[in-house]
């Protein structure tokens, strides 16, 4: 028996293209970008990215890119997250819980349907990179 | 084989450059700040840290780029670490104080293909650059690594593998650009006797100085090389292959055998590769560092465990080679491009370059140059293009001389030939050659004479002595350089120069002395008014052939602007300075050495070199 069958060789180049995607820069079906600025960390911003890394860690899913950014300004009202589905308008969400997110992310990153009651509204704020 | 592990994703990678360059720069460091700073903010699940082979951007080492959207930092040391992982990892604020800044601008370039030094690279070799970790054989594997090898093993029969590579146009990347496809038929069609032995090396013998393209394709992706190579023993029929690397590369020996191992592991290597019934396996033999062991006759004897010596050729080593068998003999870059070849098709890689030349080369730009760095470049691109917009030009707004290619054996291109398309015959017409790809940049305050003493000086002492043309050519020559470095050289010397260079040329038995005396006839072909001033005028223009110049002191300027320091004469070994304190100061010439340490000490232009 070979160590190994073309399958195999298959398999993992399958497995490991996934999981390193990131750094070719694939196509996403989705960006999610949680404000992490001092106010948005204070309001319990990590709780909200923790939830999410989880989200994509139990359903496997890497077509759906995480980040992070600084204040966005609207300090009242953190923890905040934009969700930007691929082709379509960012939308922001704000105050955020552990409960509301994983419903956003269900619903919205996931389905594609914007969760109005903790919308803010469409659209975000220009950054310079 | 072994069950697959849960998927363990990151939203964050860092992939820290860990070529050797980085590395003496305190890679490892800046990696262990990392870890301990990403840990103290709770990111480990979030951020995964990957140490990658060399980026190509030596000149800015230690170097960070962060995906997804390769962001590139820079000349980080570890006391910046805190700062970058709270602000930009945490809290999603790239620091722009850590990004490159291009030289007389004031907004960094944060995106690393936005930047002049990568924008214009065209990555085949190196297509794995920075991407992967090379001690992580599943990362090779999932930028398509061994999808060629199985190719080759199940869909093609040797000799359509042959006929591809040979379609491709490419050329040995090791310095002479024979046909490669020509070469592997070569080996192929080669009758083996006792037992149907034939063998294959890797030849990473990289001697010429200034260069390390074999060494980081060997610390960066080692795979691509040991794909090549199974590929390369498939289609001539050798069961056992050699990779020749000099000792002075402990990290790409290190590398090169954690993936052999995994290649092992895998059966990649070793009995029935893939199931297919193919054995081959990779041994690395260790050279010494001589640079003659580069030909390829003497890296055989080497890897036999003889006097590292050439030997007239023919026989070629594809008839009569290693242990006298038929061996299949290629450069690491060489053996780098076979497995994308095979994946892409020859007709995608012969789209690339010119005419005669196809496909990329790399090169390690070196010198008096502002992005020094490994860069890889379509053949054909222009030398300017190289040199000013991905090598960002030439340091302190000095003028550029010439550019020295294809190491000691190759030849300095004048200004007036900058836009010389790069490939095989055109830089052969210029007097030089492609050579492995070391590319040394010189500007207005270099000596051509200087130059070619240097070169040949390495030549003479790399010279195994076997053939007499080149033991005592070289010596002859270098004799009569460094008669004309120290201003006693005549016009016959020129002369007799020119005729020993074609002599020795014409004459050695091996590449190393055909080719030594290439430094000395392109700086005689491109910059004779510089040999002639040294002989007639006994001055060099460039000021470095210390003894043919003469140092004096403007008294005036002396007393005037630097009140008489007296710090060159507290510095003159010779006590050939006359003067004191507040006083304007003098050289007494007939006790002067020429050692220009009142000159390098003067801090108010006082002293005047000619």
């Amino acid at each position: 028996m070979p160590k190994l069958t073309l399958d195999d060789l298959a398999k993992i180049r399958e497995k490991t293209k996934r999981l390193t995607t990131i750094r070719v820069g694939g196509e996403y079906r989705a960006k999610v970008c949680v404000h992490m600025g001092t106010c948005g960390i204070a309001a319990g911003a990590r709780t909200i990215m923790n939830a999410l890394m989880k989200e994509l860690e139990e359903r496997e899913i890497h077509d759906v890119l995480l980040t992070n950014s600084g204040c966005a300004g609207l300090c009242s009202r953190e923890p905040m997250a934009t969700v930007e589905v691929a082709g379509q308008a960012p939308v922001k969400y704000v105050d955020l819980t552990e409960k509301k997110i994983k419903e956003i992310f269900e619903k919205h990153v996931l389905g594609g349907k914007i969760v109005q009651e903790y919308a803010l509204g469409i659209g975000s704020e220009k950054t310079d990179y | 084989m072994a069950e697959m592990a849960k998927e363990k994703a990151y939203r964050i990678h860092l992939m820290v450059c860990a070529g050797t360059g980085c590395v003496s720069n305190n890679a490892f460091g800046i990696k262990a700040a990392l870890e301990r700073e990403v840990k103290k903010q709770g990111l480990e699940n979030e951020v995964l840290i990957v140490t990658t082979g060399c980026n190509g951007f030596c000149e800015r080492g230690p170097l960070l780029v962060v995906q997804p959207g390769s962001i590139f930092y820079q000349q980080l040391t570890e006391k910046d670490i805190p700062h970058l992982v709270e602000e930009h990892f945490l809290k999603g604020r790239p620091v722009k104080k850590l990004m490159y800044t291009p030289p007389k601008e004031k907004t960094p370039v944060p995106v690393l293909s936005d930047i002049d030094f990568f924008k214009k690279q065209v990555l085949i070799a190196l297509r794995n650059r920075g991407l992967i970790d090379p001690e992580k054989i599943d990362e090779y594997i999932a930028r398509d690594g061994y999808k060629a090898v199985a190719k080759a093993l199940t869909e093609m029969a040797p000799e359509q593998v042959i006929t591809e590579i040979a379609n491709s146009g490419l050329r040995g990347r090791g310095g002479a650009g024979f046909p490669t496809g020509l070469k592997w038929q070569m080996v192929r069609n080669a009758p083996a006797s006792n037992g149907s032995l034939k063998y294959l090396i890797c030849n990473g013998d990289e001697g010429d100085p200034g260069a390390f393209m074999d060494r980081s394709i060997l610390e960066a992706d080692p795979h691509s090389v040991i794909e090549g190579m199974v590929i390369g023993a498939r289609a001539v029929g050798a069961s056992e292959g050699f990779v020749y690397v000099r000792n002075e590369y402990p990290l790409a020996i290190k590398r090169m055998n954690i993936a052999i191992e995994q290649a092992r592991d895998y059966g990649l290597l070793g009995n029935n590769i893939l199931g297919t019934g193919f054995d081959f396996d990779i041994k690395i033999v260790r050279g010494a560092g001589a640079f003659v062991c580069g030909e390829e006759t003497a890296l055989i004897a080497s890897v036999e465990g003889r006097l590292g010596e050439p030997r007239t050729r023919p026989p070629y080593p594809a008839q009569s080679g290693l242990w006298e068998k038929p061996t299949l003999i290629n450069n690491v870059e060489t053996w780098a491009n076979v497995p994308i070849i095979i994946d892409r098709g020859a007709k995608w890689y012969a789209s690339i370059g010119t005419l005669t030349s196809k496909g990329t080369k790399v090169f390690s730009l070196v010198g008096k140059i502002n992005n020094t760095g490994l860069v890889e470049v379509p053949m054909g691109i222009a030398l300017r293009e190289i040199i000013y917009d991905i090598g960002g030009g030439i340091p302190g707004g000095k003028e550029f001389k010439a550019v020295q290619t294809g190491g000691p054996s190759g030849g300095c291109i004048p200004k007036e030939q900058l836009d010389l398309p790069i490939d095989y015959e055109s830089l052969t017409a210029a007097g030089s050659m492609m050579g492995s790809g070391g590319m040394v940049v010189m500007d207005e305050d270099t000596c051509m004479v200087d130059v070619a003493r240097y070169f040949l000086t390495f030549t003479k002492d790399e010279s195994c002595g076997k053939c007499t043309p080149c033991r005592e050519g070289t010596k002859a020559m270098l004799d009569i350089i460094t008669r004309i470095t120290e201003g006693k050289g005549t016009e016959e010397d020129l002369t007799l120069l020119e005729d020993m260079a074609h002599a020795v040329k014409d004459s050695s038995l091996c590449g190393l002395g055909k080719t030594a005396p290439n430094p000395v006839l392109t700086t005689l072909r491109y910059f004779r008014n510089e040999y002639e001033a040294h002989i007639r005028d006994r001055k060099c223009p460039a000021h470095v052939c210390r003894q043919l110049n003469v140092y004096t002191i403007d008294e005036n300027r002396c007393l005037t602007v630097g009140k008489g320091c007296d710090l060159c004469r507290r510095n003159c070994a010779s006590d050939a300075i006359r003067g004191a304190k507040n006083e304007a100061h003098r050289i007494v010439q007939e006790k002067c050495i020429k050692c220009g340490v009142c000159y390098d000490v003067c801090n108010f232009g006082a002293v005047k070199v000619d």
